[in-house]
């Protein structure tokens, strides 16, 4: 008799989702002090350029709907595995992939003009904190991106299992969090420069 | 071609090589002792035994011990930089020279105070949280034992990238906390303070995983039974320890990290021009650094919870008290941190808030302090080596605790800010709280872990010589504080210091001879380890369930889970004589099977911050695909990660271990 019981995995798997509850509480505590950091340091412009001026609230927009978009996809691609309907869960992965990575194309050539203007993060404390704050995001849509991947090889090669359950629902923890995280980004980085 | 060179090699040089004889003697020391550890491993043919027992191992007891023997030998460096800076002072009075220089000097005393806090703090806390918090809440193993291991490979990683720094490069010379502008690129352009950045930032993600290892073991491994209100205070302590890591390290990887950003790629948050804040690094390293000196100190308090009730054969007044006066710290050990910098501008309301703040932190750990008292009263004291440990601790480190109020009084703390004043406080509290408290805490665990006892005599020697040590070596610090003497002084002008300063240093010697005491008794114990065996798993007549296991404690902690009905339950089990387990009782079991995941990422990780530090950006891109590599194979793989332990064979070991 050397099965483990049905209630020591369920065991397992309870623990690592409370676990990574526990680190997304801790990365809002690193936001949050990079969310601080550039309040603080936003009227610090050095007589460069100020956010109202560098900051366009409506590209940000577009940023924001493609994330949205990419959280929606992901929320269906848990559900589906869920119901075990593998190939819709396959195709609203990739398309949780494909938004994500268009969203951070669209940053990264907002990156881009900005530098090829001038604006470098090494003119003033105010775009110092703007692109290490938007860049750590991004960072973190780096990741999940890689990890999505991972988890699209895993589900084709698996389909519908207890660990494939598990490790899709973390992943979608992460991507709604990266999410939730944008949506304050939004509103205090874009919309506040509009104020 | 020469680009390329460049690119390949960074900012190494051999002009980063040490020059003065002080500095070339650690670093020829240095590697040599790791070398003739390496041979003599060798010699006797034992890496693979390592590897196998120890270095893979994912045990928390075994990682525990690995975090304790690194924090004991970073103890002895940091005791020597210690003695470094006192013989400085004793010297170099009224234009005399000192053996030092200033930058060699200043370079000590950080090196000192970093590795003081992080790795030997730190290290013991860790260290004796993972021998003893699994088998008190009893349970077979941390939630996550190979995060467990990532961990204890990070702060290892950490503590070799802080020593490489003495062998090749210097050390930061900016204090401990590397305060900005000092430790930006326009003051600080070497690599010192790219060492002090990347080896806290190293381990400190460790730190980060043990904390939410801890809170995530409590909360779901308790045995059957137990709720939170039947824990041991101890574990209460973890939980509160690990909250505070949870919320306060995440402050510390942004600080350092933007930090780091300045120095690296010239940004500007620190700097003094550009619109950079210093005032805000300084801000945001105390809102962790405050609560920091919390997470250290609140596992030792819970060590004395275990130990005075232990050894006064009393259970522990005032439970309940003694929980709410941690979850108080707890929340205001957040709202404290600006009292670091009273004399830094913020004004009078502010300074008056967090003065009056910091008052009432006494409360909360006075109530703990009478707490304590109070369950020796009437009790059947036995003076064995923790306890004297406790007394020399109630003396220092309230004694510590009312200098700090003193300081909380914002017109005073103008005076005597930056001062020996000051030196002498934090060190009456730390030394006091937390290493008398680890040191009490080690002596009391270590038959569970080893299954032999330490020899007394000698702790208790120990202990006093700590205790006599200590006082030489801080009561003139306080004078000196307050005769005018700032911290962080390499050469003074007035030879009425001279004596003070020669007595402090005279009393470094003797906690140095403390501390060989220490290392005396544990090799004596292991020499007379046959003598002083532990055998029925219960030395101290214990309270808690670690003491219902077999010394030392089999690797699945528990051969049975047992079921927990009240507060100190083995206490009263032994009461009411029901202590063994029925043969059918015994199922079977899952362990974690051994990996080597935790040591290739702290290699990787040690390897990656040299690259910063050095500027081989090429190395610490390949390091971060190795790591990602790594964990994409754990997360893709479905391998078998867990081994079975049938009830019979559990059976069959138990009752030979119980024999």
């Amino acid at each position: 008799m050397s099965q483990r019981s049905t209630k020591h995995v369920i065991e397992k798997y309870d623990k690592a989702e409370f676990g990574f509850w526990l680190y997304l509480m801790t990365d809002i505590i690193l936001f949050a002090s990079l969310f601080a950091t550039y309040m603080i340091l936003r009227p610090n412009n050095a007589d460069g350029p100020t956010a109202a001026e560098l900051l366009d609230p409506s590209y940000a927009l577009i940023e924001t709907i493609v994330l949205l978009a990419s959280s929606f996809t992901c929320g269906i691609a848990v559900l589906a595995l869920r119901f075990g309907k593998k190939t819709l869960s396959i195709a609203s992965l990739i398309f949780t992939l494909l938004l994500g990575a268009t969203f951070l194309v669209l940053e990264l050539s907002e990156f881009t003009e900005l530098v090829h203007e001038g604006h470098t993060w090494q003119v003033s404390a105010f775009l110092s904190g703007f692109f290490t704050l938007v860049a750590t995001h991004g960072l973190h849509i780096f990741i999940g991106l890689i990890w999505g991947s991972a988890m699209l090889t895993y589900v084709l090669k698996f389909g519908r299992t207890d660990d494939s359950m598990r490790k899709l629902t973390l992943f979608s923890l992460f991507w709604h969090f990266l999410d939730l995280v944008w949506i304050f980004i939004f509103s205090i980085v874009y919309l506040g420069a509009a104020l | 071609m020469s680009e390329l060179f460049d690119f390949l090699v960074g900012r190494l040089s051999l002009e980063y090589f040490p020059k003065d004889p002080v500095t070339i003697g650690a670093a020829i020391g240095m590697p040599l002792t790791v070398l003739g550890l390496v041979a003599l491993i060798t010699y006797l043919k034992r890496w693979r035994w390592l590897w196998e027992n120890w270095l893979t191992s994912l045990d928390a007891k075994k990682i525990g011990v690995m975090y304790m023997i690194v924090a004991i030998v970073m103890l002895l460096r940091g005791v020597a930089d210690a003695a470094m800076l006192r013989l400085q002072t004793a010297l170099a009075v009224n234009g005399a020279e000192g053996p030092f220089t200033t930058d060699t000097f200043q370079q000590v005393f950080t090196a000192h105070g970093t590795i003081m806090i992080f790795f030997v703090a730190m290290g013991l806390a860790f260290g004796l949280i993972n021998c003893v918090l699994p088998l008190m809440i009893g349970a077979r193993d941390m939630a996550f034992p190979m995060m467990n291991s990532i961990s204890l490979w990070l702060f290892i990683a950490g503590m070799v990238l802080i020593n490489l720094s003495l062998v090749f490069g210097g050390f930061s010379n900016g204090g401990w906390l590397g305060y900005p502008p000092l430790t930006g690129l326009e003051y600080n352009p070497g690599p010192g303070v790219d060492y002090w950045i990347w080896s806290l930032q190293i381990a400190g993600i460790g730190s980060l995983l043990s904390g939410i290892n801890f809170f995530t073991t409590i909360i779901k491994h308790r045995a059957p039974g137990m709720t939170l209100w039947k824990m041991p205070v101890f574990s209460w302590s973890v939980l509160v320890t690990s909250v505070l890591i949870m919320l306060a390290f995440p402050i510390l990887t942004v600080t350092l990290a933007l930090l780091g950003l300045d120095r690296t790629m010239g940004m500007h948050f620190f700097t003094s021009d550009a619109g950079g804040n210093p005032m805000l690094y300084i801000n945001l390293i105390w809102a962790w650094g405050h609560p920091e000196v919390y997470i250290l100190v609140i596992p030792a308090f819970g060590v004395f919870s275990e130990v005075v009730a232990t050894y006064s054969k009393k259970k522990l007044f005032g439970y309940k008290t003694m929980v709410y006066a941690l979850i108080a710290i707890m929340f205001l050990s957040f709202i404290v941190w600006q009292h670091h910098f009273f004399t830094m501008g913020a004004g009078a309301n502010v300074n008056a808030f967090f003065g009056i703040m910091t008052m009432v932190i006494a409360i909360p750990t006075g109530v703990k302090i009478f707490n304590w008292l109070f369950t020796m009263y009437k009790g059947r004291i036995e003076f064995k080596a923790p306890m004297v440990w406790f007394l020399a601790f109630v003396v220092t480190f309230t004694l510590g605790g009312v200098s700090g109020v003193l300081m909380a009084v914002p017109a005073l703390d103008f005076q005597v800010h930056n001062t020996m004043f000051l030196v002498a406080h934090f060190h009456n509290v730390i030394i006091g709280g937390v290493v008398f408290g680890f040191f009490a805490g080690i002596t009391h665990w270590f038959p569970k872990i080893f299954g032999f006892k330490l020899h007394d005599g000698l702790g208790r020697w120990s202990a006093i010589l700590w205790q006599v040590g200590f006082i030489l070596a801080f009561i003139p610090l306080y004078i000196l504080g307050l005769m005018g003497a700032v911290r962080r002084l390499d050469s003074y002008s007035d030879p009425t210091w001279q004596p003070l300063f020669i007595t402090s240093g005279i009393g470094v010697l003797v906690i140095a001879g403390g501390i060989g005491l220490f290392l005396l008794q544990l090799a004596y114990s292991v020499w007379k380890r046959k003598e002083l065996r532990d055998d029925n798993g219960d030395p101290w007549d214990g309270r808690t369930l670690e003491w219902s296991v077999p010394s030392p404690a089999p690797h699945y902690n528990f051969a049975v889970i047992p079921r927990v009905t009240r507060r100190d339950d083995w206490w009263h089990m032994k009461q009411a004589g029901k202590t063994g387990i029925k043969q059918k009782e015994f199922k079977d079991i899952w362990l974690p099977k051994n990996t080597g995941i935790g040591v290739y990422i702290g290699v990787i990780a040690g390897i990656f911050g040299f690259g910063i530090i050095w500027h081989l950006w090429w190395l610490a891109l390949l390091c971060i695909i190795a790591i990602i590599a790594i964990v994409l194979q754990r997360t893709l793989s479905i391998q078998d990660s867990e081994y079975h332990v049938s009830a019979n064979e559990l059976f069959h070991e138990s009752a030979r271990a119980m024999k």
